[in-house]
């Protein structure tokens, strides 16, 4: 029995290395997402300021957009936040998906901070997250013009990325719209 | 030719630390004084040799060689001489090569100042130490060359981060480093100890100073780093749960609980075993701390550039380490001898439940840190927690921690008795019931964690000075002569302890007082406008444009009026044209009662002024404390240097003659 006790460590330690060496395997800032070429999942979410429209899937549809996953509480979302506002001013659409934070953190975080969003939606409990394949925050989703997810970027979205995968991508999907 | 020279010193340390890793383990298991002789002369010329290699790459720093790849990719001729060097170690090769540079200077430490351990047990630490070198000198060759040439050099180099330009990169790293690297001479001495099969009193004697001198580094490296995102990161946070905060807060808190043990183990001679697999899983933490943030694992703010190659080398080098550690702790730890016994309600017992809560909470932190990593492996897909995890997992078991805190030090060794302990710590209960009260009146009783943080903050300060008012017999007759005398007689150990028990009450204050009452505001001014906050009067004095040596800024001058006087405020707004980006420097009055923080953003189309204003009560206290913790822990330690010299001068060690292993 006693012996055993002392194997205990030795044996957790094993379990963990394994899950690490699987968890190398995936670059966490390419998690290929399941929900590409799929219609986003169906959600509703409250407004983060009270008395404004809140988020629904259905928003998203009529025009290529964004749906940017943040939190107030995220340290790289405050890094993206810059380039955020530079997209808005460049008049690219983009949806704010507040996740697993309060309403009223979130709505200091953009009076402090500046609003990029079209519209914001509370995912208070981080429920739409899990349906959306979360993993942590920001993450950026790209949407087409009929609702379909057709990229997804993990991490915050740096100029670089912009100019180089998603500016591209979405005039290809405005052109088809 | 520095980055050659460097070179060739990185490769004759990775020669010298594998000899310091064979050589003197085989010279300990044949009893050879001259090859355990030749694991100390391996230890010194490898900390001699990696000094070289670090002195030749911050030489190209200095002297603005871009033609090293990583010189170019990290510094530009622009950049002041401070962030030139500072920059040595703001890359990934840079800071790895400062990481096994520390190790080498603590092995070598071994080597210059373990005279007095037994020879063969010096031989074995200096083996596992000289492992230890050699898989993170390997580790920096094979895949992470600092001294890469590049061609044809670029004419001047790229600009290193500007949010990393401030005096707070030149002292974190090193201090932190010395904090998290410095347990591996705990897992070395376990690691000695499990293959002798045989710990004693000399060992908890000799291994707990290097426990107490990493614990301390970490103490002061952690709050370094939460002052500098507070001050640097323009919105007054000091705490994220970052992935990369939480590597350096593991071995922390397991390093606390190790120093606790340890203590037991060198007073009493009880938890071996714990003591050992605390050792041994405290440095592991520092080196999933090193994989974490080098792998790519996870995503953090911290991460260097990542690559998945240097992870599989790291969790290669954990594997082996940690792994044959945990197998050696597996068979020779259960034949160690059990140590002493002690009654449930002791200090010993105390020690142990400290340690138990540590070390759930340490697990706490691990499970919400690597939660997508499992989640990934178990379920393919892969979430992340946020803060509200940690408040509601974290928080639960710190709070019955600081409790126990202030009875452990009252309670006697071996057995006690519950209601004498009650008695003995009446005063500081009878306050912090005051408190408490006080507060639930003041506030209503639904802040109920602010009310305990209050309570439990106030709780261990008055209980950790109550140990020095009873040593003194405060209020027992002795008058003022005879506290004087028991003042003087107090050991520099137990004024250690009393601060250290404070300092964590006296952040747990700033914790609770700044989470609970912090107030902020956001508007647009212009120049003359005055606004109130927290009692005071905050008015922008002026807005002009200076330059600074490799930075633009838009600085605005503001005063703040209060009851306590008046001062003047600046914060800036810089941009930085070599790399394109912008920061933001606070302006922070600090004050012993909280810090006004002003923090500016871009100017609107009509010339008013974006700005934040926030007042952060005693949010000083929370690094204030930290403080307390180190200089609670350099008191300690200080003790024993005392007490060594004082043995050293009564009675001359014993000549090492005798052989080791008999």
């Amino acid at each position: 029995m006693r012996g055993a006790l002392f194997l205990l460590p030795a044996a957790l330690f094993v379990a963990v290395i394994v899950t690490f060496v699987i968890g190398l395997g995936h670059d966490p800032s390419q998690l290929p997402s399941t929900l590409i070429g799929k219609p986003l999942p169906a959600f509703a979410l409250p407004p983060v300021r009270p008395g404004e429209a809140g988020l629904a899937s259905r928003d998203l549809t009529g025009q290529p957009r964004l749906l940017n996953v943040f939190a107030s509480w995220c340290v790289s979302c405050r890094i993206e936040h810059p380039v955020l506002l530079a997209l808005k001013a460049q008049g690219v659409p983009i949806e704010g998906l507040d996740w697993k934070d309060e309403a009223a953190a979130a709505a200091r975080y953009l009076a402090d901070n500046g609003d990029p969003y079209a519209q914001v939606g509370n995912d208070r409990s981080g429920r739409t997250g899990i349906d959306l394949g979360v993993a942590g925050v920001p993450e950026t989703f790209v949407v087409d013009g009929k609702g379909v997810v057709r990229y997804k970027v993990v991490g915050p979205i740096s100029p670089d990325d912009w100019d180089r995968t998603l500016a591209p991508l979405m005039a290809r999907l405005r052109a088809k719209t | 030719m520095t980055a050659e020279i460097g070179q060739f010193a990185l490769v004759l340390a990775l020669m010298l630390a594998l000899a310091q890793a064979l050589v003197p383990l085989w010279g300990a298991w044949r009893g050879d004084r001259v090859l355990m002789a030749i694991g100390r002369n391996a230890a010194l010329l490898q900390a001699a040799f990696v000094a070289i290699a670090f002195a030749s790459l911050a030489a190209a720093y200095l002297a603005n060689d871009f033609s090293i790849a990583l010189v170019a990719a990290h510094s530009n001729s622009a950049q002041p001489l401070i962030y030139r060097l500072g920059a040595v170690w703001g890359s990934h090769e840079g800071s790895m090569l400062l990481w096994v540079l520390i190790l080498a200077l603590y092995g070598g430490a071994v080597a210059a100042f373990g005279g007095s351990l037994r020879e063969s047990l010096q031989a074995r630490v200096l083996a596992a130490q000289g492992m230890i070198g050699a898989a993170f000198l390997g580790f920096l060759l094979f895949t992470s060359n600092p001294f890469t040439r590049l061609f044809p050099a670029p004419p001047d180099g790229a600009e290193l981060n500007p949010v990393l330009q401030d005096p707070g990169l030149v002292f974190h790293p090193p201090i932190l480093y010395l904090g998290y690297v410095g347990f591996s001479m705990a897992f070395s001495f376990a690691i000695a100890a499990l293959i002798e099969g045989k710990v004693d009193a000399a060992w908890a004697r000799w291994v707990r100073p290097w426990v107490l001198a990493s614990w301390i580094f970490l103490t002061v490296g952690i709050a370094g780093g939460s002052l500098w995102a507070y001050y640097s990161l323009g919105w007054g946070g000091w705490w994220f749960w970052d992935p990369v905060e939480n590597a350096s807060f593991m071995p922390w808190l397991l390093g606390t609980a190790l120093l606790h043990s340890s203590l037991v183990l060198e007073k009493r001679g009880a938890l071996i075993s714990w003591t050992i697999l605390l050792a041994i899983l405290t440095f592991s933490l520092s080196l999933v701390g090193t994989f974490l943030v080098r792998s790519g694992i996870l995503t953090s703010v911290h991460a260097f550039a990542l690559d998945p190659q240097r992870g599989v080398y790291i969790l290669a080098i954990i594997a082996a380490l940690t792994g044959s550690a945990l197998t050696l702790f597996a068979f020779r730890a259960r034949a160690m001898r059990t140590g002493a016994l002690f009654a449930p309600l002791s200090r010993e017992g105390g020690i142990t439940l400290n340690n138990l809560f540590l070390l759930a909470a340490t697990a706490t932190v691990f499970l919400g840190t690597f939660y997508p990593v499992f989640m990934e492996a178990a379920r393919g897909e892969a979430i992340s927690v946020g803060p509200p995890y940690y408040r509601e997992t974290f928080i639960p078991l710190f709070l019955p921690l600081i409790l126990l805190a202030g009875f452990g030090p009252m309670l006697n060794w071996k057995r006690d008795e519950g209601r004498a302990l009650l008695r003995r710590l009446r005063g500081p209960g009878a306050l912090a019931g005051a408190v408490l009260v006080a507060a639930g009146v003041v506030l209503g009783v639904a802040h109920v964690l602010t009310l305990l943080g209050l309570a439990l903050g106030v709780w261990l300060i008055a209980a950790a000075f109550w140990v020095l008012a009873r040593r003194w017999r405060i209020g027992q007759g002795g008058g003022a002569v005879e506290i004087a005398r028991l003042a003087r007689a107090t050991p520099l150990a137990v004024w250690g302890m009393v601060l250290a028990h404070a300092g964590l009450g006296v952040t747990a204050l700033g914790i609770t007082a700044d989470t609970a009452w912090q107030t902020n505001k956001v508007l647009t001014m212009t120049a003359g406008q005055a606004v109130s906050l927290a009692g005071r009067t905050v008015t922008l004095r002026s807005v002009r444009i200076v330059r600074g040596p490799n930075y633009e800024a838009n600085q605005a001058r503001f005063e703040v009026s209060g009851p306590l006087g008046d001062r003047t405020l600046i914060s800036q707004r810089r941009f930085y044209p070599v790399s394109q980006t912008r920061t933001t420097e606070a302006a922070i009055g600090v004050g012993f009662l909280g810090n006004t923080y002003i923090s500016i953003g871009d100017e609107t189309a009509a010339g008013a002024l974006v700005t934040r204003l926030w007042d952060h009560p005693l949010v000083g206290w929370i690094w204030g404390g930290g403080l307390i913790m180190a200089l609670g822990g350099a008191l300690s330690l200080a003790d024993r240097g005392r007490r060594r010299a004082v043995v050293k001068r009564s009675a001359p060690a014993a000549p090492r003659t005798a052989p080791a292993t008999a």
